[in-house]
């Protein structure tokens, strides 16, 4: 599918999904992603009664569990307009998983019209919005970890180095191995420990190798688990969500 | 097939252990890069995927049919054919065609169907030899070892380890780490035995029911000896491996030694239609082929989980595994190791047995990104993650269920509610984040290697609301 077939033109409104994560621990990275789509003149809501994707219980096997959230949150967003979650994994939950999720049931219809309305920020921002950034940063060397969901499931690796590409001030340093899981997977952190902790290990060698003192990615799970990593071994590296870093560059209110 | 329970231990145990760690990152890195590098051009890889793919899900979806006219076409070709539907009925036809030719020794090519029947076990309890003669396989009946690969099976060895082995083996021959030397030994001692052997075994990369053709892929030409040298050759081959026409082979071909090791093309290709003709100067007197079900017709039964037999056994996914890359093939304790083993083995052996196996990923979705037949592997583990814990069940996969045990299902069905009821969770997580400071340091083994993820001091809910992102 080319991307003109993919992406709506530009939409008056639209819906925010901040997932749980973002809720919880990133509420920052969240409203940063909602500042940059309502800069640009849409209109954003974010609907109250949003918890998850219900993603957790899908990879866990609980998909009973699963459902009846997801069918909640189908349930929060009822107009038609275009859906944002800023994270590839929660984004390819709702746009891929869905469909399998509700296979064979009386909602599946529903599930499938829903999940063509879902759209990762970062795909948002420029292929939807088409966004250009200026920036207003002191020139920064900064590192990329793109999530797995993001680079396989949603295929949007390259929006987020376009994103990082717009800012002047920023070097995108490569790391080796970049395309490689940086072993969080959710439940298998908690129930692999020592494999997940092997993986974070050599993530985190690779990043800091770079020489970069900034980690940007699009999803909170790994920065949790990178960026965690990294404190814990008292590495200078400092991860941030996408949102909030360009946010904070572009934004002249943050100077 | 040495199978236990233990996965978790003996990842632990890779994880400890320094040598394997290195020796499976530097291969693994070498062969991504090798299959990288073959694949130059991305359209033609995705159009060879598909046309893959098509053939393998068209076999599978006519097996019983395609089954039937391979044996058909093997019967006119002078090929016999037996049928096993478990490890031990293969084993015992072997153990007859042995018999019958008065035979005490078996080489062997390499197949890991053998593996998964443990062959050499049973013969040798029954008084017969069994000789490895793939270089890989032939390193590790020296070191008693099973495969930790399917295609390069002694990949957790390094060349000085392969060294040490060879020098108290036989400590005749000069110690040397040179690849070449190490090779042409293991050759010359081969060699002898290939003379000497009246019954050859070989694996089957496809079986073509059109022309009741079997082929073997190989590298060393230790497949061609064992299928021409010996009086008698026996193919096993799972019942998966059949193809329809003979013209599926060129695209399969095209890609299996790509997404395998970056080759072009592999140095052997054979193809296998009958036992010598009258006139004819070489080649086996018999040819047998063992077709072996154990379990998959099982698998054939489920719509999504079919796509597991579609496997050409290229290895592409364990090469791009980066839990694989940590742990090794030992670690998972099965016949196949890696992504195509945490999903094809659970369902042979059982949940029950092997209920860990569908865990052991992240998910990241390597695998499938490389698959040559496109198996959606993630969605398979995601699968049998619910097989493993469902509580209703269609008694198709072993074990359905077997692993619901403990707290586990309680906490999803209290996690469930809390996330279908926005007004306690809201509530809930606006009381977390007031009370932050009593949240726990350390949460368990998250934080032996992570600093610990704190709550912030007001939820992205409360922060939209306050910044104007509201409802309609
Ligand atoms: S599952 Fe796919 S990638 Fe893995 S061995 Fe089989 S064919 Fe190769």
């Amino acid at each position: 599918m080319s991307p003109s077939d993919r992406y709506p033109e530009r939409p008056q409104r639209v819906y925010f999904f901040g997932t749980c994560l973002i809720d919880l621990l990133y509420p920052e990275a969240g409203l940063a992603g909602m500042q940059l789509i309502r800069r640009e003149g849409v209109e954003v809501l974010y609907p109250r009664d949003q918890t998850c994707c219900g993603q957790p219980a899908w990879n866990s096997g609980y998909r009973d569990e699963a459902r009846s959230v997801a069918m909640r949150q189908i349930g929060c967003f009822p107009q038609p307009y275009p859906i944002v979650v800023p994270s590839g994994s929660c984004a390819g939950m709702m746009r891929h998983q869905y469909p399998r999720l509700f296979q064979g049931s009386p909602e599946q219809e529903t599930a499938l019209a829903f999940a063509a309305r879902i759209f990762e920020l970062t795909e948002f921002l420029v292929h939807v919005l088409k966004i250009d950034l200026q920036d207003l940063g002191a020139p920064v060397e900064v590192a990329l970890h793109v999530s797995c969901a993001a680079r396989r499931e949603l295929q949007v690796a390259d929006e987020h180095r376009v994103l990082l590409q717009q800012l002047e001030g920023v070097t995108l340093l490569e790391q080796q191995r970049a395309e490689e899981c940086c072993g969080f997977g959710g439940t298998f952190a908690v129930k692999h420990p020592e494999i997940s902790a092997a993986m974070v290990e050599e993530k985190c060698n690779a990043v800091v190798a770079t020489g970069a003192t900034r980690l940007v990615s699009g999803d909170c799970g790994c920065l949790m688990n990178i960026n965690g990593h990294a404190q814990h071994r008292n590495e200078a590296l400092q991860g941030q969500h996408i949102a909030s870093f360009l946010w904070e560059r572009t934004n002249a209110a943050e100077r | 097939m040495q199978q236990s329970v233990e996965f978790r231990g003996r990842s632990r145990e890779a994880l400890g252990n320094e040598q394997i760690r290195s020796n499976f990152r530097q291969a693994m890195d070498g062969l991504m890069s090798k299959r990288k590098a073959s694949f130059p051009d991305q359209d033609e890889l995705r159009r060879l995927r598909l046309r893959a793919a098509e053939i393998r899900a068209n076999a599978l979806l006519k097996l019983p049919e395609l089954l039937e006219r391979l044996e058909q076409r093997c019967h006119e070709n002078g090929i016999q054919v037996h049928w096993a539907e478990s490890t031990a009925e293969a084993n015992a036809i072997v153990l007859g065609i042995m018999q019958r030719h008065d035979a005490r020794l078996l080489i062997k090519g390499k197949s890991m169907v053998s593996e998964e029947m443990e062959l050499n076990h049973y013969l040798e309890a029954h008084g017969i030899e069994c000789l490895e003669s793939d270089l890989g396989e032939y390193i590790l009946q020296l070191a008693g070892e099973p495969p930790s690969h399917i295609v390069a099976p002694a990949i957790h060895k390094s060349r000085q380890q392969i060294a040490q082995l060879f020098r108290q083996k036989f400590p005749d021959i000069p110690y040397s780490e040179d690849v070449d030397t190490l090779t042409r030994s293991a050759r010359t001692i081969l060699r002898r035995k290939f003379n000497q052997a009246p019954v050859g075994l070989s694996g089957v990369n496809f079986a073509v029911a059109e022309t009741g053709t079997i082929c073997l892929v190989e590298n060393e030409g230790n497949g061609r000896m064992c299928t021409t040298v010996p009086p008698v050759h026996i193919a096993v081959t799972g019942i998966e491996k059949v193809v329809e026409h003979l013209a599926d082979i060129p695209p399969l071909l095209s890609l299996l030694p790509r997404s395998a090791t970056g080759q072009h093309i592999t140095t052997y290709f054979n193809m296998i239609s009958s036992p010598r003709k009258p006139g004819e100067r070489d080649g086996p007197q018999e040819v047998h082929l063992v077709l072996l079900d154990n379990g998959r017709s099982r698998i054939y039964q489920d719509q999504e989980l079919i796509q597991t037999l579609r496997c050409i056994r290229c290895g592409a996914c364990m090469n791009h595994c980066p839990v694989y890359a940590r742990i090794g093939g030992h670690a998972y304790g099965t016949t196949i190791p890696g992504p195509i083993g945490s999903i094809l083995e659970p369902q042979k052996a059982g949940l029950d047995r092997l209920g860990d196996l569908p865990t052991a990923s992240t998910l990241c979705g390597a695998c499938a990104e490389v698959c040559p037949v496109k198996i959606p592997i993630p969605d398979l583990l995601n699968r049998l993650r619910f097989e493993r814990v469902r509580s209703d069940g269609d008694n198709l996969t072993p074990g359905q269920g077997s692993q619901r045990h403990g707290w586990e299902p309680t906490v999803w069905r209290a996690w469930s509610w809390l996330h279908a009821h926005p007004l306690v969770y809201r509530l809930g997580t606006r009381i977390a984040s007031r009370l932050r400071w009593l949240q726990p340091r350390r949460l368990g083994n998250w934080s032996r290697v992570r600093s610990t993820p704190r709550v912030a001091s007001r939820t992205l809910h409360e922060l939209a609301a306050k910044n104007g992102f509201n409802d309609e």
